[in-house]
Protein backbone atom coordinates (compact mmCIF):
# COMPACT_ATOMS: atom_id res chain seq x y z
CA UNK A 1 0.00 0.00 0.00
CA UNK A 2 2.96 2.31 0.51
CA UNK A 3 5.94 3.66 -1.27
CA UNK A 4 6.05 4.54 -4.88
CA UNK A 5 3.42 3.55 -7.32
CA UNK A 6 4.60 1.24 -10.02
CA UNK A 7 6.95 3.33 -12.14
CA UNK A 8 9.84 1.29 -13.39
CA UNK A 9 7.96 -1.84 -14.39
CA UNK A 10 11.02 -3.02 -16.32
CA UNK A 11 11.28 -6.80 -16.25
CA UNK A 12 14.68 -6.82 -14.61
CA UNK A 13 16.11 -9.57 -12.46
CA UNK A 14 14.02 -12.24 -10.91
CA UNK A 15 10.62 -12.99 -12.43
CA UNK A 16 8.23 -15.08 -10.45
CA UNK A 17 5.50 -17.03 -12.15
CA UNK A 18 2.40 -14.89 -12.00
CA UNK A 19 -0.69 -16.14 -10.23
CA UNK A 20 -4.16 -14.60 -10.48
CA UNK A 21 -4.68 -11.96 -7.80
CA UNK A 22 -7.93 -13.59 -6.76
CA UNK A 23 -5.80 -16.49 -5.51
CA UNK A 24 -4.09 -14.13 -3.05
CA UNK A 25 -7.50 -13.26 -1.59
CA UNK A 26 -8.60 -16.87 -1.46
CA UNK A 27 -5.43 -18.04 0.27
CA UNK A 28 -5.44 -14.92 2.45
CA UNK A 29 -8.88 -15.64 3.81
CA UNK A 30 -8.13 -19.26 4.73
CA UNK A 31 -6.97 -18.35 8.28
CA UNK A 32 -10.13 -16.33 8.94
CA UNK A 33 -12.44 -19.05 7.68
CA UNK A 34 -10.55 -21.67 9.67
CA UNK A 35 -10.60 -19.55 12.84
CA UNK A 36 -14.36 -18.96 12.68
CA UNK A 37 -15.00 -22.61 11.90
CA UNK A 38 -12.70 -23.78 14.70
CA UNK A 39 -14.29 -21.29 17.10
CA UNK A 40 -17.81 -22.45 16.40
CA UNK A 41 -16.85 -26.13 16.58
CA UNK A 42 -15.01 -25.66 19.89
CA UNK A 43 -11.47 -26.26 18.64
CA UNK A 44 -9.86 -23.05 19.90
CA UNK A 45 -9.26 -24.19 23.47
CA UNK A 46 -10.60 -22.87 26.74
CA UNK A 47 -10.96 -19.24 25.72
CA UNK A 48 -12.01 -19.34 22.06
CA UNK A 49 -13.20 -15.73 21.82
CA UNK A 50 -9.81 -14.45 22.96
CA UNK A 51 -7.97 -16.72 20.53
CA UNK A 52 -10.15 -15.58 17.63
CA UNK A 53 -9.72 -11.92 18.58
CA UNK A 54 -5.95 -12.17 18.97
CA UNK A 55 -5.36 -14.31 15.89
CA UNK A 56 -7.35 -12.01 13.62
CA UNK A 57 -5.37 -9.06 14.93
CA UNK A 58 -2.12 -10.89 14.44
CA UNK A 59 -3.03 -11.79 10.86
CA UNK A 60 -3.83 -8.14 10.16
CA UNK A 61 -0.34 -7.26 11.42
CA UNK A 62 1.24 -10.05 9.36
CA UNK A 63 -0.39 -8.80 6.15
CA UNK A 64 0.55 -5.23 7.03
CA UNK A 65 4.16 -6.35 7.41
CA UNK A 66 3.92 -8.30 4.14
CA UNK A 67 2.94 -5.13 2.25
CA UNK A 68 5.96 -3.38 3.75
CA UNK A 69 8.32 -6.07 2.43
CA UNK A 70 7.29 -5.59 -1.23
CA UNK A 71 9.42 -2.47 -1.81
CA UNK A 72 12.62 -3.72 -0.12
CA UNK A 73 12.29 -7.06 -1.91
CA UNK A 74 12.20 -5.21 -5.20
CA UNK A 75 14.97 -2.77 -4.36
CA UNK A 76 17.34 -5.20 -2.69
CA UNK A 77 16.65 -8.51 -4.38
CA UNK A 78 14.87 -7.48 -7.60
CA UNK A 79 11.91 -9.63 -6.62
CA UNK A 80 8.87 -7.91 -8.00
CA UNK A 81 5.65 -8.68 -6.19
CA UNK A 82 4.13 -5.27 -6.78
CA UNK A 83 1.05 -6.61 -8.50
CA UNK A 84 0.00 -8.40 -5.30
CA UNK A 85 0.56 -5.48 -2.96
CA UNK A 86 -2.96 -4.11 -3.22
CA UNK A 87 -4.49 -7.51 -2.42
CA UNK A 88 -2.17 -8.01 0.55
CA UNK A 89 -2.84 -4.51 1.83
CA UNK A 90 -6.59 -4.99 1.54
CA UNK A 91 -6.29 -8.31 3.35
CA UNK A 92 -4.58 -6.45 6.21
CA UNK A 93 -7.55 -4.09 6.29
CA UNK A 94 -10.14 -6.87 6.16
CA UNK A 95 -8.42 -8.71 9.02
CA UNK A 96 -8.23 -5.50 11.04
CA UNK A 97 -11.96 -5.03 10.43
CA UNK A 98 -12.70 -8.61 11.54
CA UNK A 99 -10.49 -8.14 14.60
CA UNK A 100 -12.35 -4.94 15.49
CA UNK A 101 -15.73 -6.58 14.89
CA UNK A 102 -14.78 -9.46 17.17
CA UNK A 103 -13.81 -7.00 19.89
CA UNK A 104 -17.04 -4.99 19.50
CA UNK A 105 -19.50 -7.86 19.14
CA UNK A 106 -18.06 -10.96 20.80
CA UNK A 107 -15.69 -9.50 23.41
CA UNK A 108 -17.71 -6.47 24.53
CA UNK A 109 -21.16 -7.68 23.44
CA UNK A 110 -21.80 -4.27 21.85
CA UNK A 111 -21.86 -2.69 25.31
CA UNK A 112 -21.39 0.84 23.99
CA UNK A 113 -20.65 2.36 27.42
CA UNK A 114 -17.85 -0.15 28.03
CA UNK A 115 -16.50 0.33 24.50
CA UNK A 116 -16.44 4.11 24.72
CA UNK A 117 -14.81 3.91 28.16
CA UNK A 118 -12.19 1.57 26.70
CA UNK A 119 -11.43 3.91 23.80
CA UNK A 120 -11.09 6.90 26.09
CA UNK A 121 -9.27 5.28 29.00
CA UNK A 122 -7.19 2.46 27.55
CA UNK A 123 -4.23 3.55 25.45
CA UNK A 124 -3.98 0.18 23.72
CA UNK A 125 -7.62 0.44 22.60
CA UNK A 126 -7.18 4.10 21.64
CA UNK A 127 -4.14 3.21 19.56
CA UNK A 128 -5.86 0.17 18.06
CA UNK A 129 -8.88 2.25 17.04
CA UNK A 130 -6.71 5.02 15.63
CA UNK A 131 -4.75 2.44 13.63
CA UNK A 132 -7.95 1.10 12.13
CA UNK A 133 -9.11 4.64 11.30
CA UNK A 134 -5.79 5.23 9.52
CA UNK A 135 -6.29 2.09 7.44
CA UNK A 136 -9.76 3.14 6.22
CA UNK A 137 -8.70 5.83 3.69
CA UNK A 138 -5.96 3.51 2.44
CA UNK A 139 -8.44 0.71 1.80
CA UNK A 140 -10.97 3.09 0.21
CA UNK A 141 -8.33 4.38 -2.22
CA UNK A 142 -6.88 0.98 -3.05
CA UNK A 143 -8.27 0.94 -6.58
CA UNK A 144 -7.26 2.28 -9.98
CA UNK A 145 -10.02 4.88 -10.07
CA UNK A 146 -8.76 6.48 -6.87
CA UNK A 147 -5.18 6.58 -8.15
CA UNK A 148 -6.36 8.23 -11.36
CA UNK A 149 -8.55 10.66 -9.49
CA UNK A 150 -5.95 11.63 -6.91
CA UNK A 151 -2.89 11.54 -9.09
CA UNK A 152 -0.05 9.14 -8.38
CA UNK A 153 1.97 11.52 -6.23
CA UNK A 154 -0.84 12.45 -3.86
CA UNK A 155 -1.92 8.83 -3.73
CA UNK A 156 1.58 7.66 -2.83
CA UNK A 157 1.81 10.35 -0.19
CA UNK A 158 -1.47 9.27 1.38
CA UNK A 159 -0.41 5.65 1.37
CA UNK A 160 2.66 6.45 3.42
CA UNK A 161 0.16 6.38 6.29
CA UNK A 162 0.74 2.66 6.27
CA UNK A 163 3.95 3.37 8.20
CA UNK A 164 1.87 5.01 10.91
CA UNK A 165 -0.51 2.04 10.88
CA UNK A 166 2.34 -0.44 11.27
CA UNK A 167 3.74 1.44 14.26
CA UNK A 168 0.25 1.72 15.76
CA UNK A 169 -0.38 -1.98 15.30
CA UNK A 170 2.79 -3.13 17.09
CA UNK A 171 2.27 -0.60 19.89
CA UNK A 172 -1.28 -1.89 20.29
CA UNK A 173 0.08 -5.44 20.55
CA UNK A 174 2.84 -4.56 23.04
CA UNK A 175 0.41 -2.65 25.28
CA UNK A 176 -2.14 -5.45 25.51
CA UNK A 177 0.19 -8.10 26.97
CA UNK A 178 1.60 -8.52 30.45
CA UNK A 179 5.36 -8.00 30.82
CA UNK A 180 7.48 -8.40 27.65
CA UNK A 181 6.71 -11.72 26.00
CA UNK A 182 8.68 -12.40 22.79
CA UNK A 183 5.94 -12.33 20.14
CA UNK A 184 4.98 -8.64 20.04
CA UNK A 185 8.65 -7.72 20.37
CA UNK A 186 9.56 -9.82 17.35
CA UNK A 187 6.87 -8.07 15.29
CA UNK A 188 8.05 -4.70 16.59
CA UNK A 189 11.60 -5.55 15.53
CA UNK A 190 10.47 -6.56 12.03
CA UNK A 191 8.50 -3.33 11.61
CA UNK A 192 11.48 -1.34 12.94
CA UNK A 193 13.77 -2.96 10.37
CA UNK A 194 11.33 -2.38 7.49
CA UNK A 195 10.75 1.26 8.39
CA UNK A 196 14.38 1.83 9.34
CA UNK A 197 15.40 0.57 5.92
CA UNK A 198 13.22 3.22 4.28
CA UNK A 199 14.53 5.94 6.55
CA UNK A 200 18.15 5.05 5.90
CA UNK A 201 17.55 4.80 2.18
CA UNK A 202 15.84 8.19 2.04
CA UNK A 203 18.76 9.75 3.94
CA UNK A 204 21.48 8.08 1.92
CA UNK A 205 19.88 8.50 -1.47
CA UNK A 206 18.60 12.00 -2.03
CA UNK A 207 15.53 11.62 -4.20
CA UNK A 208 16.12 13.18 -7.59
CA UNK A 209 13.09 15.26 -8.59
CA UNK A 210 12.95 13.71 -12.03
CA UNK A 211 12.44 10.20 -10.81
CA UNK A 212 9.22 10.98 -9.03
CA UNK A 213 6.48 8.51 -9.86
CA UNK A 214 4.15 9.57 -12.59
CA UNK B 1 -49.05 -34.67 69.56
CA UNK B 2 -46.39 -35.85 67.18
CA UNK B 3 -47.10 -33.64 64.23
CA UNK B 4 -45.78 -30.19 64.96
CA UNK B 5 -47.11 -27.12 63.33
CA UNK B 6 -44.64 -25.22 61.08
CA UNK B 7 -44.16 -22.53 63.69
CA UNK B 8 -42.83 -25.14 66.11
CA UNK B 9 -39.99 -26.15 63.83
CA UNK B 10 -36.80 -24.56 64.97
CA UNK B 11 -34.85 -22.75 62.30
CA UNK B 12 -31.84 -24.85 63.28
CA UNK B 13 -33.69 -28.03 62.39
CA UNK B 14 -34.14 -27.01 58.81
CA UNK B 15 -31.26 -28.11 56.63
CA UNK B 16 -29.21 -25.00 56.10
CA UNK B 17 -29.06 -23.87 52.51
CA UNK B 18 -25.31 -24.25 52.55
CA UNK B 19 -25.45 -27.91 53.52
CA UNK B 20 -28.26 -28.60 51.10
CA UNK B 21 -26.32 -27.01 48.28
CA UNK B 22 -23.19 -28.82 49.31
CA UNK B 23 -24.93 -32.14 49.03
CA UNK B 24 -25.85 -31.37 45.43
CA UNK B 25 -22.39 -30.18 44.73
CA UNK B 26 -20.84 -33.24 46.34
CA UNK B 27 -22.92 -35.36 43.98
CA UNK B 28 -21.63 -33.51 40.94
CA UNK B 29 -18.14 -33.61 42.41
CA UNK B 30 -18.40 -37.34 42.97
CA UNK B 31 -19.68 -37.85 39.45
CA UNK B 32 -16.80 -35.83 38.11
CA UNK B 33 -14.38 -37.82 40.20
CA UNK B 34 -15.78 -41.10 38.90
CA UNK B 35 -15.31 -39.90 35.34
CA UNK B 36 -11.85 -38.55 36.08
CA UNK B 37 -10.62 -41.80 37.63
CA UNK B 38 -12.10 -43.81 34.79
CA UNK B 39 -10.04 -41.89 32.26
CA UNK B 40 -6.46 -42.90 31.65
CA UNK B 41 -4.21 -40.23 33.13
CA UNK B 42 -1.04 -39.07 31.44
CA UNK B 43 1.02 -38.32 34.51
CA UNK B 44 1.00 -40.17 37.79
CA UNK B 45 -2.14 -38.45 39.10
CA UNK B 46 -3.11 -40.09 42.38
CA UNK B 47 -6.57 -39.88 43.95
CA UNK B 48 -6.85 -37.86 47.15
CA UNK B 49 -9.39 -38.28 49.94
CA UNK B 50 -10.89 -34.96 50.91
CA UNK B 51 -13.70 -33.70 53.12
CA UNK B 52 -16.28 -31.27 51.83
CA UNK B 53 -16.06 -27.66 52.92
CA UNK B 54 -18.70 -25.03 53.67
CA UNK B 55 -16.45 -22.53 51.88
CA UNK B 56 -17.13 -24.18 48.53
CA UNK B 57 -19.26 -22.44 45.95
CA UNK B 58 -22.04 -24.32 44.18
CA UNK B 59 -21.32 -22.65 40.85
CA UNK B 60 -20.82 -24.78 37.78
CA UNK B 61 -17.29 -26.19 37.69
CA UNK B 62 -14.91 -25.27 34.90
CA UNK B 63 -14.11 -28.50 33.05
CA UNK B 64 -11.00 -30.43 34.10
CA UNK B 65 -9.83 -30.12 30.51
CA UNK B 66 -9.95 -26.30 30.65
CA UNK B 67 -8.50 -26.07 34.16
CA UNK B 68 -5.50 -28.17 33.13
CA UNK B 69 -4.90 -26.79 29.63
CA UNK B 70 -5.33 -23.03 30.02
CA UNK B 71 -2.66 -21.89 32.44
CA UNK B 72 -0.34 -19.04 33.27
CA UNK B 73 2.90 -20.55 34.54
CA UNK B 74 5.59 -18.45 32.91
CA UNK B 75 8.41 -20.74 34.02
CA UNK B 76 7.16 -22.91 31.15
CA UNK B 77 6.47 -20.16 28.63
CA UNK B 78 4.06 -17.28 28.17
CA UNK B 79 1.50 -19.12 26.01
CA UNK B 80 -1.62 -20.40 27.75
CA UNK B 81 -0.94 -23.89 26.41
CA UNK B 82 2.80 -23.86 27.16
CA UNK B 83 2.49 -25.17 30.75
CA UNK B 84 0.36 -28.17 29.74
CA UNK B 85 2.78 -28.94 26.89
CA UNK B 86 6.06 -28.38 28.72
CA UNK B 87 5.56 -28.85 32.47
CA UNK B 88 6.05 -32.62 32.29
CA UNK B 89 9.77 -31.98 32.58
CA UNK B 90 9.35 -30.76 36.16
CA UNK B 91 10.38 -33.49 38.61
CA UNK B 92 8.03 -33.33 41.58
CA UNK B 93 9.47 -36.32 43.47
CA UNK B 94 11.32 -35.99 45.70
CA UNK B 95 10.02 -32.57 46.79
CA UNK B 96 10.57 -30.72 50.00
CA UNK B 97 9.08 -27.53 51.34
CA UNK B 98 11.41 -25.57 53.58
CA UNK B 99 9.88 -23.49 56.36
CA UNK B 100 12.24 -20.89 57.79
CA UNK B 101 12.56 -17.37 59.12
CA UNK B 102 10.79 -16.16 62.22
CA UNK B 103 9.32 -19.43 63.41
CA UNK B 104 9.72 -21.45 66.57
CA UNK B 105 9.95 -24.70 64.64
CA UNK B 106 11.71 -24.33 61.32
CA UNK B 107 11.22 -27.46 59.26
CA UNK B 108 11.73 -29.17 55.99
CA UNK B 109 8.73 -31.23 54.98
CA UNK B 110 8.75 -33.97 52.39
CA UNK B 111 5.65 -33.33 50.31
CA UNK B 112 4.18 -36.80 50.98
CA UNK B 113 4.52 -36.31 54.74
CA UNK B 114 2.92 -32.90 54.50
CA UNK B 115 -0.05 -34.33 52.59
CA UNK B 116 -0.37 -37.34 54.91
CA UNK B 117 -0.29 -35.24 58.07
CA UNK B 118 -2.83 -32.68 56.87
CA UNK B 119 -6.63 -32.86 56.90
CA UNK B 120 -7.42 -32.48 53.23
CA UNK B 121 -10.55 -30.66 52.11
CA UNK B 122 -12.14 -30.07 48.77
CA UNK B 123 -12.58 -26.33 48.24
CA UNK B 124 -14.50 -25.22 45.18
CA UNK B 125 -13.31 -21.68 44.62
CA UNK B 126 -13.76 -19.04 42.00
CA UNK B 127 -10.43 -18.04 40.43
CA UNK B 128 -10.19 -14.59 38.86
CA UNK B 129 -7.18 -13.89 36.68
CA UNK B 130 -5.88 -10.32 36.48
CA UNK B 131 -6.27 -10.67 32.69
CA UNK B 132 -10.07 -10.61 32.99
CA UNK B 133 -11.12 -14.27 32.89
CA UNK B 134 -12.28 -16.61 35.61
CA UNK B 135 -12.80 -20.28 36.44
CA UNK B 136 -14.45 -22.37 39.15
CA UNK B 137 -11.97 -24.96 40.37
CA UNK B 138 -12.41 -27.87 42.81
CA UNK B 139 -9.10 -27.69 44.68
CA UNK B 140 -7.95 -30.26 47.20
CA UNK B 141 -5.76 -28.93 49.95
CA UNK B 142 -5.48 -27.76 53.53
CA UNK B 143 -5.67 -24.34 55.12
CA UNK B 144 -2.32 -22.56 55.19
CA UNK B 145 -3.26 -21.66 58.77
CA UNK B 146 -2.91 -25.35 59.76
CA UNK B 147 0.70 -25.38 58.63
CA UNK B 148 1.42 -21.99 60.18
CA UNK B 149 0.18 -23.19 63.57
CA UNK B 150 2.44 -26.25 63.36
CA UNK B 151 5.60 -24.21 62.88
CA UNK B 152 4.74 -21.62 65.55
CA UNK B 153 5.60 -18.22 64.10
CA UNK B 154 7.33 -15.77 66.43
CA UNK B 155 5.61 -12.57 67.49
CA UNK B 156 7.94 -10.64 65.21
CA UNK B 157 6.67 -12.41 62.07
CA UNK B 158 4.31 -10.13 60.16
CA UNK B 159 4.40 -11.53 56.64
CA UNK B 160 4.75 -14.87 54.91
CA UNK B 161 6.98 -15.11 51.84
CA UNK B 162 6.76 -17.91 49.27
CA UNK B 163 9.19 -19.12 46.65
CA UNK B 164 8.74 -21.32 43.57
CA UNK B 165 11.30 -23.92 42.56
CA UNK B 166 14.23 -22.44 40.61
CA UNK B 167 15.11 -25.10 38.05
CA UNK B 168 15.99 -23.67 34.63
CA UNK B 169 16.89 -27.13 33.36
CA UNK B 170 13.36 -28.39 34.11
CA UNK B 171 11.53 -25.14 33.38
CA UNK B 172 12.11 -24.21 29.73
CA UNK B 173 10.46 -20.77 30.00
CA UNK B 174 13.09 -19.52 32.42
CA UNK B 175 15.95 -19.24 29.97
CA UNK B 176 13.91 -17.36 27.36
CA UNK B 177 15.96 -14.66 25.62
CA UNK B 178 13.29 -12.23 26.76
CA UNK B 179 13.11 -12.72 30.53
CA UNK B 180 9.48 -12.09 31.41
CA UNK B 181 10.00 -12.08 35.16
CA UNK B 182 12.85 -12.29 37.59
CA UNK B 183 13.26 -15.88 38.82
CA UNK B 184 12.50 -17.56 41.10
CA UNK B 185 8.87 -16.49 41.28
CA UNK B 186 8.14 -15.05 44.70
CA UNK B 187 4.92 -14.11 46.43
CA UNK B 188 3.80 -12.95 49.83
CA UNK B 189 0.88 -12.43 52.18
CA UNK B 190 0.36 -10.49 55.34
CA UNK B 191 0.27 -12.96 58.26
CA UNK B 192 -3.44 -12.30 58.91
CA UNK B 193 -4.22 -12.93 55.24
CA UNK B 194 -2.21 -16.13 55.42
CA UNK B 195 -4.13 -17.20 58.54
CA UNK B 196 -7.55 -16.54 56.97
CA UNK B 197 -9.49 -19.82 56.75
CA UNK B 198 -10.00 -19.32 52.98
CA UNK B 199 -6.27 -19.33 52.25
CA UNK B 200 -5.41 -22.76 50.96
CA UNK B 201 -2.31 -24.77 50.20
CA UNK B 202 -3.59 -26.89 47.32
CA UNK B 203 -2.08 -30.27 46.54
CA UNK B 204 -4.76 -31.44 44.13
CA UNK B 205 -7.73 -30.63 41.92
CA UNK B 206 -10.67 -32.64 40.72
CA UNK B 207 -9.98 -35.22 43.44
CA UNK B 208 -6.45 -35.98 42.35
CA UNK B 209 -2.92 -34.72 42.90
CA UNK B 210 -2.08 -31.51 41.02
CA UNK B 211 -0.97 -31.76 37.40
CA UNK B 212 2.41 -30.06 36.94
CA UNK B 213 0.94 -27.24 34.88
CA UNK B 214 -1.29 -26.27 37.80
CA UNK B 215 1.62 -25.96 40.22
CA UNK B 216 2.46 -29.46 41.42
CA UNK B 217 3.09 -30.66 43.97
CA UNK B 218 1.92 -27.79 46.18
CA UNK B 219 0.64 -24.30 45.46
CA UNK B 220 -1.08 -21.39 47.12
CA UNK B 221 -4.73 -20.53 46.46
CA UNK B 222 -6.02 -17.17 47.70
CA UNK B 223 -9.48 -16.94 46.15
CA UNK B 224 -10.15 -13.26 46.84
CA UNK B 225 -6.95 -12.16 45.11
CA UNK B 226 -5.95 -12.20 41.46
CA UNK B 227 -4.64 -15.54 40.29
CA UNK B 228 -0.98 -14.49 40.11
CA UNK B 229 -0.89 -14.42 43.93
CA UNK B 230 -1.40 -18.19 43.82
CA UNK B 231 2.28 -19.10 43.62
CA UNK B 232 2.93 -22.55 42.19
CA UNK B 233 5.35 -25.40 42.89
CA UNK B 234 6.39 -23.97 46.26
CA UNK B 235 9.75 -24.95 47.73
CA UNK B 236 10.08 -22.41 50.51
CA UNK B 237 7.86 -20.56 52.95
CA UNK B 238 9.53 -17.91 55.10
CA UNK B 239 8.18 -15.88 57.97
CA UNK B 240 9.45 -12.31 57.87
CA UNK B 241 8.85 -8.96 59.56
CA UNK B 242 8.80 -6.79 56.42
CA UNK B 243 6.59 -6.88 53.34
CA UNK B 244 8.35 -9.35 51.04
CA UNK B 245 8.98 -8.65 47.34
CA UNK B 246 6.49 -10.20 44.91
CA UNK B 247 7.29 -11.09 41.31
CA UNK B 248 4.69 -9.15 39.34
CA UNK B 249 5.04 -6.14 41.60
CA UNK B 250 8.78 -6.09 40.84
CA UNK B 251 8.06 -6.39 37.12
CA UNK B 252 5.51 -3.54 36.95
CA UNK B 253 4.86 -1.86 40.31
CA UNK B 254 2.27 0.52 38.88
CA UNK B 255 0.21 -2.37 37.52
CA UNK B 256 0.46 -5.14 40.12
CA UNK B 257 0.38 -4.37 43.81
CA UNK B 258 1.36 -6.47 46.80
CA UNK B 259 -2.27 -6.95 47.81
CA UNK B 260 -3.77 -7.66 44.37
CA UNK B 261 -7.25 -8.08 45.81
CA UNK B 262 -9.92 -8.66 43.19
CA UNK B 263 -11.62 -5.29 42.91
CA UNK B 264 -14.01 -4.31 40.11
CA UNK B 265 -13.68 -0.63 41.07
CA UNK B 266 -9.91 -0.41 40.68
CA UNK B 267 -8.89 -0.96 37.08
CA UNK B 268 -5.61 -2.31 35.90
CA UNK B 269 -3.90 0.77 34.39
CA UNK B 270 -4.27 -0.74 30.93
CA UNK B 271 -7.62 -2.53 31.12
CA UNK B 272 -10.89 -2.58 33.04
CA UNK B 273 -11.44 -5.02 35.91
CA UNK B 274 -15.19 -4.44 36.08
CA UNK B 275 -16.15 -7.60 34.21
CA UNK B 276 -14.79 -11.04 33.46
CA UNK B 277 -15.26 -13.93 31.06
CA UNK B 278 -16.00 -17.27 32.72
CA UNK B 279 -13.97 -19.89 30.89
CA UNK B 280 -16.08 -22.62 29.29
CA UNK B 281 -19.21 -20.50 29.37
CA UNK B 282 -20.62 -19.77 25.91
CA UNK B 283 -17.49 -20.52 23.89
CA UNK B 284 -17.07 -17.99 21.11
CA UNK B 285 -20.20 -16.19 22.31
CA UNK B 286 -19.14 -15.88 25.94
CA UNK B 287 -21.00 -13.18 27.89
CA UNK B 288 -19.07 -11.02 30.31
CA UNK B 289 -20.22 -11.17 33.90
CA UNK B 290 -19.66 -8.50 36.53
CA UNK B 291 -16.60 -9.04 38.71
CA UNK B 292 -17.43 -9.14 42.42
CA UNK B 293 -15.61 -7.28 45.17
CA UNK B 294 -12.99 -9.60 46.66
CA UNK B 295 -14.11 -12.07 44.00
CA UNK B 296 -17.31 -12.65 45.99
CA UNK B 297 -15.49 -13.42 49.27
CA UNK B 298 -16.08 -10.01 50.87
CA UNK B 299 -17.99 -11.55 53.78
CA UNK B 300 -14.94 -13.57 54.84
CA UNK B 301 -12.14 -11.12 54.06
CA UNK B 302 -13.34 -7.51 53.83
CA UNK B 303 -12.53 -6.96 57.51
CA UNK B 304 -8.84 -7.61 56.80
CA UNK B 305 -8.72 -4.32 54.94
CA UNK B 306 -10.85 -1.94 56.98
CA UNK B 307 -9.45 1.56 56.91
CA UNK B 308 -7.15 0.82 53.97
CA UNK B 309 -7.38 2.82 50.75
CA UNK B 310 -7.71 0.00 48.25
CA UNK B 311 -7.13 2.39 45.36
CA UNK B 312 -3.64 3.06 46.64
CA UNK B 313 -2.98 -0.37 48.09
CA UNK B 314 -4.14 -2.30 45.03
Amino acid sequence: MAGRASASGAPKGFTLPQVPKILVYIVGFIPAVWLFYAGITDQLGADPMRVLEQELGEWALRFLIATLTITPLRQLFSINLLRYRRAIGLLAFYYAALHLTTYLVLDQGLDMAAIVADIVKRPYITIGMATFVVLVPLAVTSNNAAIRHMGGQAWAKLHRLVYVAAIGAVLHFILVVKSWPPEPLVYAAIVAVLLGYRLVRSLVKKPSPRRRPA
Amino acid sequence: MLIRRPSDILPSEITPREVYLNRRQWMTGAAGLAVATALPMGSEAAPLQAARSPFSTDEKLTSREDVTSYNNFYEFGTGKDDPAAKAKSLKTTPWTVKIDGMVGKPAEFAIEDLIKSSALEERIYRMRCVEGWSMVIPWVGFPLADLIKRVEPLGSAKYVAFETAYRPEEMPGMDSIFPVLEWPYVEGLRLDEAMNPLTLLAVGLYGETLPNQNGAPIRLVVPWKYGFKGIKSITRISFVDKQPPTSWNKQAPSEYGFYANVNPNVDHPRWSQATERRIGEGGLFVKRRPTLMFNGYAEQVASLYTGMDLRKLY
